[in-house]
């Protein structure tokens, strides 16, 4: 098993042979990936040195100042498509794939919800329907961030509506540049457009861009998912958080401070706090290597906390919580949420608790997979996929 | 630190529950005499606070976890918790009597007693000439270093075979069991009863030192994880029942209503955890705890007082009878999110130090 000493050492020793000035920045992240030091958890020849994943930090700690891969910008890349093609991927696709996602050259978006398949993923109409060496996909798909940017796009798509719903489906690396495909703002309710429509009419995509066995689309997707709500969970404690933007404004603003405010802001403190602490107990018992239940229900503690801190904040300012920063369409890299107005993360915050599973789906799979409560009797499962009410 | 339990302290935790089962299996009310010889002399649990022992708060808070979840009657919090701070706080001399588990004490002060508020201090020079002090709660030394007083609301005091008692100035009088007359009052917490203990010119050992408030907010802090094992106990006896129960041909714990408070209060119970753990951690460390303790009094007093009504709820007609046990750990719950400061004192008493003060 590779060490922290041989990690410490073959970072520096890589960083003693490429100084980051004397090449582009992509040139030396590329050499960064080829030399096992861009992810260590991974395989070697794919960017790792079968590390294990808390030795990350090490790297990270020598090539502090280097050029970075933009992390926000392709988060959906590192956070959901790399470990579901490392899982299920060809040795091919791997190779094709793993290197320009992590040196930021392709940002790829996540082609999984619909209008008509929000919780109920399983449940989504897109088709793809084979033709020779090739799919053709048919559908619409929605809450496509990054879409407009992405050169791939993960995508679940159906093979088949003659089988149960779970069953029928395929798991697809979606060709963004493929005719058929295209991609429009979806405005939000703070007037920005992080995400997109994604429609997709003909579009032939090769059997190459299969992830995984035809049929095997909801087993792939469950990977993908996972990784995403450890992200989520796992995600260090920021150094700057919305509490703090309050408690700011609460010592600026000595005159607009009222008893009933008061109290309330004392317990999302101690909210926060009871937050902070369960996220670091998280990230204690992953690095022990016992992972603990508590990461499905850090997303929900998060949720609330923003979304009550935000309003509290909003009524806070009284005649400044009734201005807005800015009602512009635009197009963000992401959420900002401390740079931007108390109305903005009021507003923003209300997208928490459904991103990524709403709380609802959340308290349901605590429920369930932690607590072993017995599933809700359910008519959707069996049936073929055609034959369900919609 | 760490917010895990280490191996120590989870042999420790085995050492408790396995005796707590064994000697102690039904949750009951009265002290049980065989369970705390058990603890305090076969495992030690009563030296785990005092000097040269060896323990720590951190394994003092595992054994609170465990006692709560077994709502045992049990000397531990108010003897070996309470009054050793103080006792050890003021140099007691003879505190190998209590750690050995040979003999229980109580400090004077009611369980509702805030660590944020000063303790009421007898008038002194008026007081003596009376013989008794004019206020409740509070002892004057006389001329003959003889102790007078009464003190209502004292947890531990029915059995104690030592008073420790506040006075004036910073300090505190030792007086023995016998010299006491000790009360008990109905209390809506029967697995923890108070008594109100009285003393009529009882012969007293007065040290100078022992820091009450300090040992009020060092009892908080553990006492955060005495409401984890009584949360963590409703919790999984609730999530038992609801796997069993059955009502309209399906088990109750199918239906999404009651799945969804069942994840909340699990959520709350993690955090808690986290908390109390954070508590334990800091107190251990000798480390300026206030902001830790205050943070684990408010969100686990709140935590065990919802899991405990959210078992009885989810338990139905059953909840409501005296025969199961979810009523002990109600009250226990209850008592204890009044016990060494309410949730409340413990939010308003953050927030000179987390920069939210309080409007003018």
């Amino acid at each position: 098993m590779v060490d922290a000493t041989t990690v410490r050492q073959r970072a520096e020793a890589f960083l003693a042979g490429h100084d980051p000035s004397g090449l582009s920045p992509l040139d030396w992240l590329r050499a960064r990936f080829d030399a096992g030091l861009a992810w260590v958890h991974f395989p070697e020849g794919l960017g790792g040195l079968g590390a294990p994943r808390d030795l990350q930090g090490v790297v990270e700690q020598v090539f502090r100042g280097t050029p970075d891969n933009h992390p926000g910008r392709i988060g959906i890349g590192l956070g959901m498509a790399a470990p579901t093609i490392l899982a299920y991927g060809t040795e091919e696709q791997k190779r094709r794939f793993l290197r320009p996602l992590w040196t930021g050259e392709e940002v790829w978006c996540q082609l999984f919800s619909e209008p008509g398949a929000g919780s109920d993923l399983a449940g989504l109409a897109t088709r793809a329907v084979r033709d020779g060496d090739e799919w053709v996909v048919d559908g619409q798909k929605v809450w496509t961030s990054s879409a407009h940017h992405a050169r791939w796009g993960i995508l679940v798509a159906r093979h088949d509506p003659d089988l149960p719903k779970h069953r029928g489906l395929t798991y697809f690396v979606c060709d963004m540049e493929a005719p058929g495909v295209e991609v429009r703002p979806l405005r939000q309710i703070t007037g920005e457009a992080e995400f997109n429509e994604v429609f997709l009419t003909g579009v032939r995509l090769g059997d190459d861009l299969r992830l995984g066995e035809v049929g095997e689309g909801w087993r792939v997707a469950q990977t993908t998912l996972m990784n995403e709500r450890v992200a989520i969970g796992a995600s260090g404690s920021p150094r700057r958080t919305m509490m703090g933007v309050f408690t700011e404004a609460w010592q600026a603003r000595p005159e607009l401070r009222g008893h009933d405010l008061h109290q309330r802001a004392l317990e999302l403190w101690v909210q926060g706090e009871v937050m902070r602490l369960t996220g670091q107990r998280l990230r204690e018992q992953l690095l022990a290597g016992e992972p603990g239940p508590e990461g499905s229900g850090m997303k929900l503690l998060f949720a609330r906390h923003h979304q009550e801190v935000s309003a509290l904040e909003v009524e806070f300012l009284r005649e400044d919580g009734l201005v807005y920063d800015d009602w512009t369409f635009r197009r963000p890299d992401g959420v900002d949420f401390l740079g931007r107005g108390a109305g903005y993360r009021y507003l923003r915050a209300k997208g928490n608790s459904i991103e990524g599973g709403t709380s609802e789906i959340l308290r349901n799979i605590v429920a369930e997979r932690v607590l072993g409560l017995p599933a809700e009797t359910r008519t959707d499962v069996a049936a073929p996929w055609k034959d369900l009410p919609r | 630190m760490t917010l895990l339990y280490t191996e120590v302290e989870e042999e420790l935790r085995t050492a408790v529950r396995d005796l707590l089962a064994d000697k102690a299996p039904a949750a009951a009310e009265g002290e049980n005499a065989a369970a705390w010889h058990g603890l305090a002399r076969d495992i030690g649990v009563a030296g785990l606070l005092a000097p040269g022992e060896g323990g720590s708060a951190r394994e003092a808070a595992v054994v609170l976890e465990e006692l709560g979840r077994a709502v045992t009657p049990s000397p531990f919090l108010t003897s070996s918790v309470l009054a050793t701070r103080v006792l050890v706080d003021a140099g007691y001399a003879d505190i190998s009597r209590l750690a050995s588990g040979e003999a229980t004490a109580a400090l004077c002060v009611s369980l509702a007693a805030s660590p944020y508020r000063a303790v009421p201090v007898a008038v002194v020079d008026a007081d003596r000439a009376a013989g008794q002090p004019a206020v409740a709660n509070a002892a004057v030394i006389l001329e003959d270093e003889r102790v007078s007083g009464r003190f209502t609301g004292v947890a531990g005091a029915v059995g104690a075979d030592l008073f420790v008692v506040p006075l004036d100035g910073g300090r505190v009088a030792v007086v023995e069991g016998d010299r006491a007359r000790v009360e008990p009052v109905v209390s809506l917490d029967v697995t923890r009863p108070l008594a109100t203990v009285t003393f009529e010119r009882a012969p007293a050992l007065v040290l100078d030192g022992g820091s009450v408030p300090d040992a009020l907010l060092f009892a908080a802090g553990l006492l955060a994880s005495e409401q984890v094992g009584i949360a963590e106990w409703c919790l999984a006896a609730t999530v038992g029942y609801l796997k069993e129960r059955r009502q309209f041909a399906r088990p109750v714990g199918s239906f999404q209503a009651l799945k969804h408070r069942l994840a909340d209060l699990w959520l709350e119970v993690a955090g808690a955890r986290a908390a109390a753990r954070n508590a334990a951690d800091q107190l251990a460390a000798g480390a300026d705890a206030r902001v830790a303790v205050a943070v684990a009094a408010a969100h686990c007093g709140e935590v065990a007082v919802r899991a405990a009504e959210e078992a009885l709820q989810l338990h139905g007609g059953i909840g409501m009878t005296w025969e199961h046990p979810i009523h002990l750990y109600l009250k226990r719950a209850k008592a204890d999110a009044i016990a060494f400061g309410t949730p409340g004192d413990h939010r308003n008493a953050l927030a000179p130090l987390v920069g939210l003060p309080a409007p003018e």
